[in-house]
């Protein structure tokens, strides 16, 4: 039986709320980071609220349709990234958020690696029949750590996100489960 | 774009108003027991509900609205008789970007292809654009919703994304169709 959690490079991890909020209160002061992970305005809220954010949402991150690890590297444990997965259960199809904080540990493979932690994840323990995300059009990084995974690009909703005075497009990937499988039995992406 | 003093929401043949408690639940409950209907207004697994379920969630969604604070509701009458027809919503509105998502359904197979669908969404997209000031419009179908398709296509919508094999339903797995307009291609539409 496979180690579910532990990549190459990371393992996936759940952490405690104080120790979580004291790590990601730094990578929001990086407004690059947020600009690539998030659509929202950037903000920078405290530790202390980022703690009690987490405690409040305990259940809400935790129950049968929604799952949150953190990222860790094995090299030397730091904690550099999460990972978040939304399952819509009927339709078995599960949606992906992820992210890597850290700056130094960007263009290095452990986006990529997680992601693959994810896709056996939901593959081969959460019964997917397909995984989703969604990117925004510029950030070129993630497009490619995303097709090397195994995603296929689906499409872009124009102009949907507004940033520094340009439109941009929202792209969306999938990757189904006969060809995620098939990868595994070796075939290319 | 109209003038300040053209309705929002009336047009030729049915009008947008708010939920009726009394009258409204009873009407919507009937709607879920028409599966055909739930499986072209909605993802989720169709299901039946009785009135007193619609008026709860009547009440959950009232809430959300006013806590979200990024969605609109409409209940769809008929001019004529001022009878429950139908529902529009406009929703997950990210105001930081200008864009929305929306969904529209017409409860009684009887008073399809008369015209009320494509009523109501211009309503829906006049509202989007030239009220709440958005600069684009996002509508999720099925695959095998022809009808919702051809709606989407007339009112200039472009299909943009194929989320392939994202539904499940009668045991095989259907394409979630992403269509997009924007607030130039609704305006050169609304002047025509």
């Amino acid at each position: 039986m496979k180690d579910l959690f532990r990549g190459e490079l990371v393992r996936l991890t759940s952490e405690e709320p104080e120790f979580r909020a004291k790590v990601e209160v730094n990578w929001q002061r990086d407004s690059e980071f947020h600009r690539l992970a998030d659509g929202d305005p950037a903000k920078l809220t405290s530790a202390k609220k980022i703690k009690e954010w987490i405690e409040k949402n305990i259940e809400r991150d935790f129950n049968p349709s929604r799952y949150f690890f953190s990222i860790r590297a094995l090299a030397d444990d730091k904690l550099i990234g999460f990972l978040g997965l939304w399952l819509e259960l009927v339709h078995s199809e599960v949606w992906v958020g992820i992210g890597v904080g850290e700056r130094d540990y960007w263009g290095k493979g452990y986006g990529t690696d997680a992601m693959k932690l994810c896709l056996q994840y939901a593959f081969m323990e959460l019964g997917a029949q397909r995984v989703s995300l969604g990117l925004l059009e510029y950030n070129a990084r993630a497009l490619k750590s995303y097709e090397k995974a195994g995603f296929k690009l689906e499409g872009g909703m124009r102009q949907e996100m507004l940033r520094e005075g340009k439109r941009t497009d929202t792209l969306w990937m999938g990757i189904l489960r006969d060809e995620w499988l098939q990868m595994q039995n070796g075939a290319k992406p | 774009m109209f003038d300040i003093a053209t309705q929002l929401f009336e047009s030729p043949d049915v009008r947008f108003g708010p939920i009726d408690y009394e009258k409204d639940p009873e009407i919507e409950s009937k709607w879920t027991h028409n599966a055909e209907f739930m499986r072209l207004y909605d993802f989720e697994p169709a299901r039946p509900m009785s009135a007193a379920i619609v008026k709860k969630q009547y009440e959950k969604l009232e809430k959300k609205i006013e806590e979200d604070k990024n969605l609109y509701h409409f209940m769809i009458r008929a001019k004529a008789d001022d009878r429950l027809i139908g529902k529009a919503v406009i929703n997950r509105i990210d105001w930081a970007n200008g864009a929305c998502q929306i969904h529209l359904g017409i409860g009684s197979a009887d008073d399809w292809r008369k015209g009320y669908g494509s009523q109501t969404a211009k309503m829906l997209l006049r509202f989007a654009f030239a009220e709440l000031n958005l600069f684009r419009v996002t509508a999720n179908v099925a695959e095998y919703n022809e009808g919702a398709i051809a709606l989407l296509k007339k009112l200039g919508f472009t299909e943009e994304v194929r989320r392939r094999q994202s539904l499940e339903r009668e045991a095989r797995r259907w394409d979630l169709l992403v269509f997009g307009l924007l607030k130039d291609e609704w305006l050169k539409q609304a002047q025509a």
